[in-house]
């Protein structure tokens, strides 16, 4: 092995503890409650997980919480970055959930088709 | 499938034996029924510190820290938290005293004060897997040591950093390597001692359970420094999941080119045997170490010549502890500077402290040198349970001493513990509260010694002999005042003309008991009284006859069938059946059983009455 | 004195032990780790067995003898099924390890040392195995039992036989 040879190793094996150093770019938090799962929320989480594995984005951390009490609009997803505040996204299904990471967490502009909410 | 949370079962010894393993199991069985198993990523660790809240688990990227799980805990925090994202209150953290929830890791009290160095890995990474320890820097310190420093240079650094030898003398890590390194010699050794074997230490244990690829990345840097081309853990037979995990991760250092020929491309050649020591106090001693890995009974012999001159098999050999080596790669990563910006003036970097006897939160916690031993004992270890007062630490297993009260504010580093008769040691403290005997504690730690002395020398065979029943006899209430200058004097003389370090601090317990405790050695002597109620000879079991309610729960516990009375009537104990196990005082419901004088007292104030009688 | 004649049985154990010993054979100071070996297969290291491995690795007996009676680890007698091994270090003590002991040898009526007339359990005690944060701990072969009382300690021995033997 040459020195090269480890900083490879350590570049990918960083990646998969990741999400014990608590750094990363944005955080995407998955309503999760009963009526956020009651709506599909487990594939919109599962649906996340899948794209942004695809796509390597591994600055992204995924998360889960209760409800917003937007339960019309179920399921919930909030996008936070740092320094950017916040959008909270409605009725994200698989399909929303594709595009926003297509757009917003790789673009940088959201999905304003979905967007219920902007804290800044 | 990205993960999304990282669960972190601790995995070490105190965890395992509180069937940390079965929770892990459950939590397999769990997350595969409800088709979690891609997104959540399940690991078992080494030991997190907080053993006596086991079994222990932190979930990230939140930082809830769970304690004291089981089975049953699992469904309901795969649902409440790893689905629904809100951790399950119920097994959360939570000081003992305040009982107010806390949901990150660095609230908890236990871990507020503490420096993890050392540590920082145990209980963060899977120590069975070589990519998660390389994903925190793993490997990397040796890389630049081998191809951008010369052996005189990392030697140089050491030294900068002022790191002393973590097994208990605190000899400079980078002098002990520059002896190593200018011993001529074609064929040269590194050992490392992780034959911990001071009773209340455990971080070895510990590193090697949970980082061990840290103790062998410390190897092989010491070893380029010194010039040597292989390297011996000496392990102790006691910690076999210690050896499991090593050898495990030597195999994967091995496999990765990492140890074996030609490291890093830069000519360095090293590799590692494991030798599992036979269970020999004495074998912590360096000289009788190496006696032991070249097969033979583990005595020691005087020095000079000093290993690093002639030690195994004649070649010059660098022994160094455990936790010396695993800090190593920090120093060569972050700078001999940050090392020794850590700590006080003479006793530099983080030291891991392991916390036990009678105290709230028992563990392992790393703390900077010279933080008091009131911070240690209260903010972090939470105090005394069950109310009651604290009495001393014993540090320094059987060669150390006992610090009381008064000393509470006394900066733990290496010359402060030394100039109050304890030692730093390899870091057991263990504290005793009210119902400790000294005089029991100090006869304890010489039987230990006694029984672990080697034979070699008379000061040490016979001498620490003498002592020990010099204190059983006051243990028995049958010693004279004298006894206790005759108890120095041999003390002093064991010390000046031992061996061995075993021989030579092993009055340090009596000698230090002696200092601060001497009204209990007293006690014994001139009132034939164990003022904790420890001494068998000198106490008695008594029911009170006001308070007993005739329950009969006494007299079913006692396994000797010392209590006699029918039910709803006044119990009596024959003194003379008991042996004083306790048994009785935790049954009895109303506290109705106390602890009296014994025998040898009242036998002595009746000849006193019969005397004044015939007077 | 007389010469004594080796007659080493030809059975798995001594087979593996043969095996070991090879496996040591070009490895510097290899008595201590043979011996552990051969206590695991054995169980203890009886007279034979020492007089094998003093042959084999052309190792003088007595020095084999000093070795094997120098080390807590080995044992020149047989020992039950299971060891019980309970912790007499300073935490365990202060911890009132010494009552654990106690009521573990008067439930399974031996002294330390000592093994039970069913030969299921050989009771013995240990120098601190690390465990402190459970204190008082003891172990039943390699596995830990931690926080107990003289009761607790009691139930765990008659709990583990009771599982062993509906096992079989």
């Amino acid at each position: 092995m040459k020195l090269e040879d480890l900083k490879k190793i350590r570049e990918k094996a960083e990646k998969d503890i990741v999400l014990r150093d608590g750094k990363s770019r944005i955080k995407v938090t998955v309503g999760m409650g009963t009526s956020g799962i009651a709506a599909g929320a487990r594939e919109t989480l599962k649906a996340f997980l899948e794209e942004i594995e695809k796509r390597g984005l591994h600055d992204v951390l995924v998360t889960q919480a209760g409800e917003k009490g937007l339960s019309s609009h179920e399921p919930v997803v909030t996008v936070s970055e740092e320094g950017k505040g916040q959008v909270v996204y409605g009725n994200v299904t698989r399909d929303v959930a594709v595009k926003i990471v297509a757009e917003h967490l790789v673009n940088g502009s959201p999905v304003s088709a979905n967007i219920i909410e902007v804290n800044k | 499938m990205k993960k999304r949370l990282d669960v972190l079962i601790c995995g070490g010894g105190a965890c395992l034996s509180s069937h940390s393993q079965d929770v892990k199991n459950k939590f397999i069985e769990v997350l595969k029924a409800k088709g979690l198993t891609d997104e959540i990523n399940l690991v078992e660790t080494g030991c997190m510190g907080p053993c006596e809240m086991g079994p222990v688990m932190v979930v990230y990227p939140d930082g809830s820290f769970y304690v004291q799980l089981t089975e049953n805990d699992v469904e309901p925090i795969v649902e409440e938290h790893f689905l629904k994202g809100r951790p399950y209150q119920k097994k959360l953290w939570a000081a003992p005293e305040a009982r107010k929830i806390v949901e990150e890791k660095r609230q908890v009290p236990f871990f507020e004060k503490q420096q993890k160095v050392v540590l920082a890995l145990c209980g963060k990474i899977d120590p069975e897997s070589v990519d998660e320890y390389i994903a925190n820097r793993g490997y990397e310190a040796l890389g630049k040591v081998v191809t951008e420093m010369t052996p005189e240079a990392v030697i140089e650094e050491m030294l900068k950093s002022g790191q002393r030898g973590r097994g208990g003398a605190g000899f400079p890590t980078g002098l002990k390597w520059k002896f190593g390194k200018a011993s001529e010699g074609k064929q040269k050794y590194i050992v490392c001692n992780a034959d911990e074997g001071d009773p209340g230490a455990f971080m070895d244990r510990a590193v090697l359970e949970g980082d061990p690829h840290s103790v062998i990345e410390g190897m092989a840097i010491a070893a380029y420094s010194i010039g040597a081309d292989k390297g011996f853990v000496y392990c102790r037979a006691e910690y076999p999941l210690a050896i499991k995990r090593l050898e495990a991760a030597l195999k994967q250092a091995r496999a990765m080119g990492l140890l074996g020929k030609n490291i890093f491309e830069s000519g360095f050649s090293f590799d590692i045997e494991v030798r599992m020591g036979a269970g020999a106090f004495v074998c912590g001693e360096e000289t009788a170490l190496m006696a032991s890995i070249e097969g033979k009974r583990g005595q020691p012999r005087p020095k000079p010549p000093f290993p690093a001159q002639k030690g195994l098999w004649g070649h010059p050999t660098v022994i160094n502890n455990v936790e010396t080596l695993a800090a190593i790669r920090h120093i060569i990563l972050n700078g001999a500077d940050w090392y020794a910006s850590i700590g006080t003036e003479k006793s530099k970097g983080t030291k891991v402290f392991a916390l036990s006897g009678k105290v709230v939160n028992t563990g392992l916690v790393e703390v900077p040198m010279g933080i008091t031993l009131r911070e240690l004992l209260y903010d972090i270890g939470g105090g005394i349970p069950n109310g009651k007062k604290f009495k001393a630490v014993q540090t320094g297993g059987p060669s150390g001493g006992c610090i009381p009260a008064a000393h509470m504010d006394t900066p733990l580093d290496y010359e402060s513990l030394t100039k109050l008769g304890a030692i730093m040691g390899s870091g057991g403290v263990i504290v005793l509260d009210e119902d400790t005997c000294m005089v029991n504690v100090a006869k304890f730690f010489l039987e230990f010694s006694v029984e672990e002395s080697c034979g070699q020398c008379a000061p040490c065979r016979i001498g620490l002999k003498q002592m020990h029943d010099l204190l059983e006899k006051i243990c028995e209430g049958k010693g004279k005042m004298e006894d206790l200058d005759l108890l120095e004097s041999l003390a002093h003389t064991i010390k000046a003309t031992s061996l061995c370090g075993l021989g030579q601090t092993a009055p340090n317990p009596v000698l230090s008991t002696m200092k601060y405790f001497r009204d209990e050695y007293e006690a014994h002597i001139k009132e034939q009284r164990c003022p904790a109620g420890v001494c068998k000879d000198l106490i008695s079991y008594v029911v009170d006859e006001s308070k007993c309610i005739g329950c009969t729960a006494c007299a079913r516990t006692c396994p000797v069938s010392a209590i006699s009375g029918a039910p709803k009537q006044k119990h009596r104990i024959d003194p003379s059946i008991c042996t004083r196990c306790g048994s009785c005082i935790v049954k009895c419901p109303v506290k109705a059983i106390y602890i009296g004088p014994g025998a040898v007292k009242r036998e002595v104030e009746s000849k006193k009455l019969h005397l004044e009688k015939t007077l | 004195m007389e010469c004594q004649e080796l007659h080493i049985p030809d059975n798995p154990q001594y087979r593996e032990l043969k095996r070991i010993i090879e496996e040591y054979r070009n490895v510097p100071g290899p008595l201590i780790q043979v011996l552990n070996r051969a206590q695991r297969i054995f169980g203890y290291l009886p007279r034979e067995v020492q007089l094998y491995v003093s042959r084999e690795l052309n190792v003088p007996l007595s020095e084999v003898y000093g070795v094997v009676t120098f080390y807590n680890f080995f044992k020149t007698e047989p020992v039950g099924k299971h060891i019980v091994n309970v912790c007499l270090g300073t935490a365990c003590h202060v911890k009132g390890a010494q009552r654990v002991v106690d009521a573990l040898a008067n439930e399974l009526k031996v002294e330390i040392g000592q093994t039970s007339q069913d030969g299921f359990y050989t009771l013995s005690t240990a120098r601190c195995f690390g465990a402190c944060g459970l204190a008082p701990a003891m172990m039943i072969d390699d596995e830990v039992y931690g926080r107990l009382t003289p009761g607790k300690a009691v139930e765990v021995i008659k709990e583990f036989q009771k599982n062993e033997t509906n096992q079989n």
